[in-house]
């Protein structure tokens, strides 16, 4: 009996194998732009991968309904990794054989991954808002594009806004800032921008890291309320953002004296505290809830009144699900962008698609025909920068939505840009990378 | 009719020591490995080699090394994932810090440093055992967790906490290929599982086989209980530790501490669990089942869903892939509490007498 179910088993195993082994292939089409997108809908930050992944694959819907790009229609995959690096690895490994134009993995853990292999496999790596901060500098990380902001824009950007509020960044001096970050690459990438200017301005900096998920963090409130930092940075993620704000009400730390990152920016991160966040702020990538924008009309005419929306009609338009959006958004024009010197109408490879990303010039102009005006300011990359736009804006919670607080900030070159090099040039030294050259750049 | 060992006379003490005895299973074995070695480097592709080969025989080793605590020496251990990070960093060390130091001499020395990190998180075991000591192996765990997050030396002060390896080269071979890393990690595991192998019909072996059946008569026949759990502890990291650096090294190639969190040391311990404890081939099947059957799963609904016209979501995706996997370990376990090998090993009996059972 137990030989007949196991002979069994093995039998169907070998079925479902062999098919599974067989349908990559099957999969492969040369007419359409292959987009594979990685995504995390389960697990502990799926509340906020969903609204992400759902604007992504929107987008790449929108352009095909409005005809492709220059005709080239988009495929795409999803593959779930539930933001574990081993497997997000694996769904790269997967999807690239398919001809994958870029990865976008949404995970600073399996973008570090990654890195590595990208110049191997010769696809783009677009991190929108994420990933290695000194990665900016595309002499050396030629595949890699933290397209609109890395964390140490972020970072300065915070501390911009926090001496303006005190009336001039000298006011900072003396001043306590914590910074409550969740234990990850991602967490730790802002620390080396925020101790420089700790040491520009004379505050002092504290660091309190939250382990994975994020929902214990009574140890760390405590010292808060021990410490009576002047300001909290808030570095979280998932649901260790909407911790923090009831730990914060908890132990009666002023809302208003703390400033997320733009991944602790959005409506899961507070709705489920309400009007306990009323006043918390937090950074934003360019843009943020955008309900009113052209794109997002667009989206629910041309996509979700036909019924072919992904996620449900009321998230349209909240913060991350433009943030994916916008991702998708980038990656799209860069294909255009490759497609403007190798052809028209033809299927990119992740090699033409990296030429395109890193000329990618996105003015006023070209944003309003995308539907994106008022969302971004202009993008323009190079291959000195494949950031492309460094500006950030805050908004904040009053109990019900999103509302901008600030004006446009800038983060300082003077600050950011010898932190790159530096960054970069130990990393190229370590990996034996020789940077391009000005002349190299062009072709 | 054909796996029958009628007719094999043994008539040396050395024909009759062999790891094998029955000629089949020798021939068996040497094709397998044979077949490892030049059939799946011709017909496997990329994805295969590096989603699901790679990580497939580096958690072997993994579960190899465990299985020769928990299955053989009866000690459990919680702490797995912990020396595989030791044995990562520690390798990784030697890698930047010892100029010239060649890339297999520093996946050994990982192992050697787990092995002594692995003998005194092993010393609570003299006193405590079963759960207790499960309990106090997770020490080593937190340990490990806190030490390489918070201590900014062993990542070499890397401002995000990730350290990477790359361009990796033994004996003048470049290990860049997906082939290339394959054949590695393959020389690797087949050199160890004999070792484990041996080890484990050797007087170490009958050791701690005898400790874990009962550790008080062990005693009373003269074995000495500290040697052998410590000496089990010892080898053990060291097989956990060179997993642990060709997972960081070759796998991984970039790292962080969450590559090696508490639910590495569980899913090791339940591939050993699963695969059969105390049994070599065992932890094959274990690693197999594991790492395998989720992305097998992940592939397979899809296709299947739509065979029926059926488009399932990706999170339902993910969401039967738990179902389908957690009950698929409770339908083994209860079919055959002692793991999967036992299962092999009772096909091997019914083939003896196929085609004519009694």
């Amino acid at each position: 009996m137990k030989f007949r179910s196991l002979a069994l088993a093995a039998a169907i195993a070998s079925v479902g194998l062999s098919a599974a082994v067989v349908s990559p292939s099957a999969h492969a089409q040369a007419k359409e732009q292959f987009f594979p997108v990685l995504v995390y809908r389960t697990g502990a930050y799926g509340p906020n991968g969903t609204p992400w992944a759902n604007g992504y694959v929107d987008y790449l819907k929108l352009v095909n309904a409005k005809g492709g790009i220059n005709g080239v229609k988009i495929s795409f995959e999803e593959c779930e990794f539930a933001y574990a690096t081993d497997r997000g690895v694996e769904c790269y490994e997967r999807l690239k054989g398919k001809g994958a134009t870029v990865f976008q993995p949404l995970s600073t853990g399996v973008t570090f991954a990654l890195t590595e292999k990208a110049p191997v496999d010769k696809i783009p790596l677009v991190t929108a808002g994420y990933g290695r901060s000194e990665s900016q500098n595309g002499a050396v990380f030629d595949w890699n594009f933290p397209l609109l902001g890395t964390y140490w824009v972020g970072a300065d950007v915070a501390i911009q806004h926090l001496g303006k509020q005190y009336g001039g960044l000298d006011k900072l001096k003396g001043k306590k800032i914590a910074l409550v970050y969740h234990d990850s690459p991602y967490g730790k990438e802002p620390i080396p921008l925020l101790q420089e200017r700790a040491k520009m301005h004379g505050f002092t900096l504290q660091l309190l890291p939250v382990a994975h998920p994020g929902v214990e963090q009574k140890a760390t409130w405590l010292q808060i309320r021990r410490e009576r930092p002047d300001n909290v940075l808030l570095w979280g993620w998932g649901v260790m953002n909407s911790t923090s704000l009831k730990e914060a009400q908890a132990t009666g730390y002023p809302r208003e004296k703390m400033l997320g990152i733009w991944w602790a920016g959005a409506e899961p991160d507070v709705k489920d505290v309400g009007m306990g966040a009323k006043g918390y702020s937090a950074i934003t990538l360019q843009h943020g809830a955008e309900p009113n924008s052209k794109v997002v009309k667009d989206m629910l005419a041309m996509v979700h009144a036909k019924g072919q929306g992904t996620g449900p009609k009321d998230e349209v338009g909240s913060v991350l699900y433009m943030r994916g959006l916008i991702s998708a958004m980038v990656a799209v024009e860069g294909v255009r962008k490759a497609q403007e010197r190798y052809g028209k109408g033809k299927v990119m490879t992740g090699e033409q698609t990296r030429w395109g990303l890193e000329n990618l010039n996105l003015d006023d102009k070209a944003l309003a025909d995308l539907g994106f005006a008022g969302v971004l300011r202009p993008i323009q990359t190079s291959c000195t920068d494949h950031m492309g736009s460094p500006w950030a804006r805050i908004h904040t919670w009053d109990g019900a939505k999103w509302n901008f607080s600030s004006d446009w900030y800038q983060a300082d070159q003077k600050v950011l840009r010898p932190m790159v090099m530096s960054a970069s040039t130990r990393y190229a030294e370590e990996k034996k990378i020789t940077p391009r050259t000005p002349e190299q750049c062009k072709q | 009719m054909i796996y029958r060992e009628n007719g094999q006379f043994k008539t040396t003490y050395a024909a009759d020591q062999q790891i094998f005895t029955i000629a089949q299973d020798k021939w068996f074995v040497l094709g397998l490995i044979a077949f490892a070695f030049i059939g799946v480097p011709m017909l496997a592709d990329e994805y295969m080699f590096r989603a699901i080969l790679i990580p497939f025989l580096i958690l072997s080793l993994a579960a190899l090394g465990v299985n020769l605590l928990v299955g053989y020496c009866g000690q459990i251990t919680l702490g797995a994932g912990a020396f595989m990070a030791i044995g990562a960093y520690a390798a990784y060390n030697f890698m930047i810090r010892v100029d010239g130091v060649p890339l297999v001499a520093a996946l050994l020395l990982g192992g050697a440093t787990t092995a002594a990190l692995g003998i005194i998180f092993g010393i609570p075991s003299l006193r405590v055992r079963g759960l207790y000591l499960a309990v106090a192996t997770l020490a080593a765990q937190f340990f490990c967790d806190w030490a390489f997050l918070r201590l900014g030396w062993f990542t070499n002060y890397s401002p995000s906490g990730s350290v990477s390896i790359s361009n990796l080269s033994a004996f003048g071979w470049a290990i860049d290929s997906p082939v290339e890393k394959y054949l590695f990690c393959l020389l690797f595991l087949v050199a160890f599982a004999f070792f484990a192998k041996n080890l484990t019909r050797a007087s170490i072996g009958r050791q701690w086989m005898a400790i874990r059946d009962m550790d008080v008569a062990a005693e009373v026949i003269g074995i000495r209980p500290m040697w052998a759990k410590l000496s089990a502890f010892a080898v053990s990291s060291f097989f956990i530790g060179v997993a642990g650096a060709l997972w960081g090294f070759v796998h991984l190639g970039s790292w962080e501490p969450a590559a090696f969190s508490v639910d590495r040391s569980f899913q090791l311990l339940f591939m050993v669990i699963i695969g059969g404890l105390g049994s070599i081939m065992g932890s094959f099947f274990g690693a197999a089942f594991i790492v395998i059957m989720p992305i097998f799963l992940n592939q397979a609904l899809p296709a299947l869903g739509s065979l029926f016209g059926i488009a399932i979501s990706t999170a339902g995706v993910a969401h039967a892939e738990f179902i389908i996997f957690g009950s698929l370990i409770v339908f083994f376990l209860i079919v055959e509490p002692h793991g999967l090998a036992r299962l092999w090993a009772i096909a091997k009996e019914k083939l003896r007498l196929w085609p004519f059972p009694h």
